[in-house]
């Protein structure tokens, strides 16, 4: 891409060249306190598991529970707790969705959510869609969560723009689970392709199924290079392990490389 | 007689009216505003019931030839044929009597209506107004013969001896204080018993109200132990009659919706100019409201047309609201499929429901710091759109069964107070509507399985928990209901589920249990 390069002005490859190093740096569990968490994400999952919309919740808690509060941000004692916040969640289903992955169990929740649910079933992905900006454009919830079945006409590239425009106008993130869908065009800021992964074997009963661990794969995000880990909730925290340590090294450097070479060549 | 009554004697009076022709006085007075001809044979006012129609109401003539209520009218006609029939209309009946209950307030501060055929007014310190409680019979009896209806009053000092006397006393009645000895007279049917205690008591022996207190409370007490209804409780209803216990009224109060309206010069065709008038009339109705310091939850929007066709469309809010933008919102979306014909001339706007709703101050830095929409709002959208059942919020219901350990109710209501959860087993994330049915191979037929089939895919079950145990609620299910074993299961790829096993083999509840598959775990 030299001619590409060519053609911008050196000044503008410096500023490009700063803010990519920045943000180009791998995703991680409590981006949100750096306020630099995305607002609009898919996960993709299939709908005979529950990964997708556990991985969704646990995503959604890390960015909710690291999210910045009270007036004095830098002040440790003016910042308020994440419990204080019972802003209620939105959780919006299409029909099919229900069907074929089932509703939310109350007693089976993450316990910060339990009692803030609202759940919207929508008879179709349109009726879904409307919700789900409502829900966005609402100042009084904290998080809005919705399952989508398959790739329907109304989800189109223009539908999941006005989504996320809405979503970073308002500042009400929004994860949107995608069952048995094909990775068709999206704005999301954050696309995630989630599975179950074997658990831990708990402590008192290694037998039993562990608290449970999922496969993630980001594989297009805004700012972040794409990459697997095993995802986790471990005290009240969201944890990520890389799967293949050198894989994932490998794929960092030589997605970093290409900035080091251009700002090496620029200094030149 | 107890003091405890006597006193309560002295401090209430309350006058019960009955009207003993009420269904047949209103139809007269209705045939004459609509200048019918009135009854001048025998009349009976008959409903249609699956069996052919039945009398409701029959006049003096009808009764003195035989009908009753509660007759076939064929059996009647056998009777008696020349009888002329008009049909009755139970609901009209009923908002008469709610206008008569209102229109009774002029001699007490409230009344309440006394379904289906009379009225109780509380005259408690109101009678030396009329000139004393003879004076304000007189009164009454005036006020309602005015109007063609026929009554028999009585004042009592509770409302069940006021039921009584006028139902089975002398004419005008007042009763003062030793209630017991001048009650003691009237048939047991004064004391407002179902149909089925009467039975019960006249098979006993039991004909007066004096018998009851002769033949030993506690011979009756033991008899209706389980009664706690008190139309099904003699003792209940004599100690109501007697002052002992409370009986609670349903007061009439009279109820002005808030309502705006704009009668149009010219009709309107056009949604823009439809949508204009609907502007007005909220603005409106949030001014009036405001005024009043009332917030709106239902609305009621009438559309007349030209040609005489009418119009509603009815509105729920989550929360009581005024906000004019927020309410024309709302319609819009309602009065995409209203037929416009030659045009509307009128609409108006009723608050059918509304709720206190304090005056605040708009916070304009909240607004212009945060600007999105506030959580009614933002439910009442999705409500319009989607109907009312499409946005609900899991509760806690105290079951063992999942299913049936949560329900959905309305977003903003608050959550019923339920007992601690102990959590003992993990429950799944998700729960299917319908437990799905899974082919399953195990080792033995009461453990864990060791692979299982479902949706097409096969599982191997590399770890288990389990089982955990779930009998039917023998109290509400019948007895063939099998009990469930519980097991939380991996499979070989990490997928968690929760499944179970519905019986156990040989348990006599039927052939080899089956497996289904309910919960997906996180």
């Amino acid at each position: 891409m030299p001619s590409a390069t060519a053609s911008l002005p050196l000044a503008s490859l410096v500023d490009a060249g700063t803010i990519a190093a920045r943000n180009s740096s791998r995703w991680r569990p409590g981006l949100a306190a750096a306020g630099r968490a995305a607002l609009h994400s898919e996960v993709f999952a299939s709908p005979n598991e529950a990964a997708g919309a556990g991985a969704a919740l646990a995503l959604a808690l890390d960015d909710w529970r690291n999210l910045p509060r009270g007036e004095g941000r830098g002040d440790a004692h003016a910042v308020t707790p994440a419990e204080s916040d019972t802003r209620p969640v939105l959780w919006v289903q299409t029909r099919d969705a229900a069907r074929l992955s089932g509703r939310p169990y109350r007693a089976g929740l993450p316990k910060e959510v339990r009692d803030r649910l609202i759940h919207v079933l929508a008879d179709t992905a349109q009726d879904a869609l409307f919700a789900l900006e409502e829900g966005v454009r609402c100042r009084d919830i904290a998080w809005v969560m919705g399952e989508i079945a398959g790739n329907p006409k109304a989800l189109d590239f223009t539908a999941s723009r006005r989504l996320t425009l809405a979503s970073e106008k308002y500042g009400v993130p929004l994860f949107l689970v995608r069952l048995d869908a094909a990775r068709d065009l999206s704005s999301a800021r954050m696309r995630w392709d989630v599975s179950s992964a074997a658990s831990d074997a708990p402590r008192w009963n290694a037998q039993a199924p562990g608290a449970p661990v999922w496969q993630a794969e980001l594989f297009r995000a805004r700012g972040h290079a794409p990459g697997e880990w095993l995802l986790q909730e471990q005290g009240g925290a969201l944890k990520a392990r890389r799967k293949r340590q050198a894989d994932n090294d490998t794929g960092a450097l030589n997605w970093t490389a290409g900035l080091q070479r251009r700002r090496l060549s620029q200094q030149a | 007689m107890s003091a405890l009554a006597g006193d309560l004697g002295s401090s209430r009076r309350i006058l019960s009216i009955w009207l003993p022709a009420f269904a047949i006085d209103r139809w007269r007075i209705v045939t004459r505003e609509a200048g019918g001809e009135l009854d001048s044979g025998p009349l009976v006012l008959i409903a249609d019931t699956a069996h052919g129609p039945r009398i409701e109401a029959a006049n003096r003539l009808a009764m003195d030839a035989g009908a009753r209520r509660g007759m076939m009218l064929a059996d009647a006609r056998t009777l008696c044929p020349e009888i002329s029939t008009a049909p009755s209309d139970p609901t009209g009946d009923l908002a008469f009597l709610e206008q008569l209950a209102v229109r009774a307030q002029r001699w007490g501060p409230w009344s309440a209506m006394d379904e289906p055929d009379g009225l109780l007014v509380d005259v408690t310190a109101v009678a030396h107004l009329f000139g004393g409680e003879e004076a304000l019979l007189e009164d009454v009896c005036a006020g309602f013969a005015r109007r063609d209806l026929a009554i028999r009053t009585a004042i009592a000092p509770t409302a069940g001896a006021a039921w009584a006397l006028a139902h089975f006393g002398w004419a005008g009645a007042i009763v003062d204080r030793e209630l017991e000895p001048m009650l003691a007279d009237l048939p047991v049917a004064a004391l407002r018993l179902g149909s089925d205690v009467l039975t019960v008591l006249r098979r006993l022996g039991l004909k007066r109200i004096g018998d009851i207190t002769t033949i030993g409370r506690d011979a009756l007490q033991r008899r209706f132990r389980k009664r706690k209804v008190p139309e099904a409780n003699p003792l209940l209803r004599l100690d109501q009659l007697l002052g002992r216990i409370p009986e609670p009224l349903l007061p009439v109060i009279e109820h002005h919706a808030p309502l705006t309206q704009r009668r149009l010069m010219e009709p309107i065709r056009h949604r823009t100019l439809l949508d204009q008038v609907v502007n007005d009339l909220a603005d409106d109705m949030a001014q009036l409201l405001e005024s009043k310091g009332l917030g709106a939850r239902g609305l009621e929007l009438g559309l007349w047309r030209v040609d005489g066709e009418v119009a509603v469309r009815r509105l729920e809010m989550s929360a009581a609201t005024r906000d004019p933008a927020h309410i024309c919102r709302l319609f819009a979306a309602r009065l995409d499929d209203i037929e416009a014909g030659f045009g509307i001339e009128l609409l108006r706007l009723r608050a059918s429901w509304t709720e206190p709703l304090a005056l605040a101050q708009g916070d304009i830095e909240a607004q212009a710091e945060s600007p999105g929409t506030s959580l009614a709002t933002c439910i009442d959208r999705l409500t319009v759109r989607l109907g009312p059942k499409a946005v609900s919020r899991p509760v806690p219901f105290a079951s063992h069964i999942p299913e049936r350990a949560q329900r959905w109710k309305p977003p903003l209501e608050r959550e019923p107070p339920t007992q601690g959860v102990l959590e003992f087993h993990a429950r799944p994330l998700k729960m299917l509507d319908t437990p799905e049915r899974i082919a399953v191979l195990y080792a033995s037929p009461d453990g864990y399985p060791q692979r299982f089939r479902w949706r097409g895919g096969v599982h191997e079950v590399a770890r288990v928990e389990g089982p955990e145990r779930i009998a039917p609620e023998w109290w509400r299910e019948r007895g063939s209901v099998r009990l469930r074993d519980y097991y939380r299961i991996e499979d070989e790829r990490g997928r968690r589920y929760w499944i179970y096993r519905q019986g156990i083999a040989g348990d006599g509840r039927g052939g080899p249990p089956d497996w289904f598959l309910q919960g997906l775990c996180a």
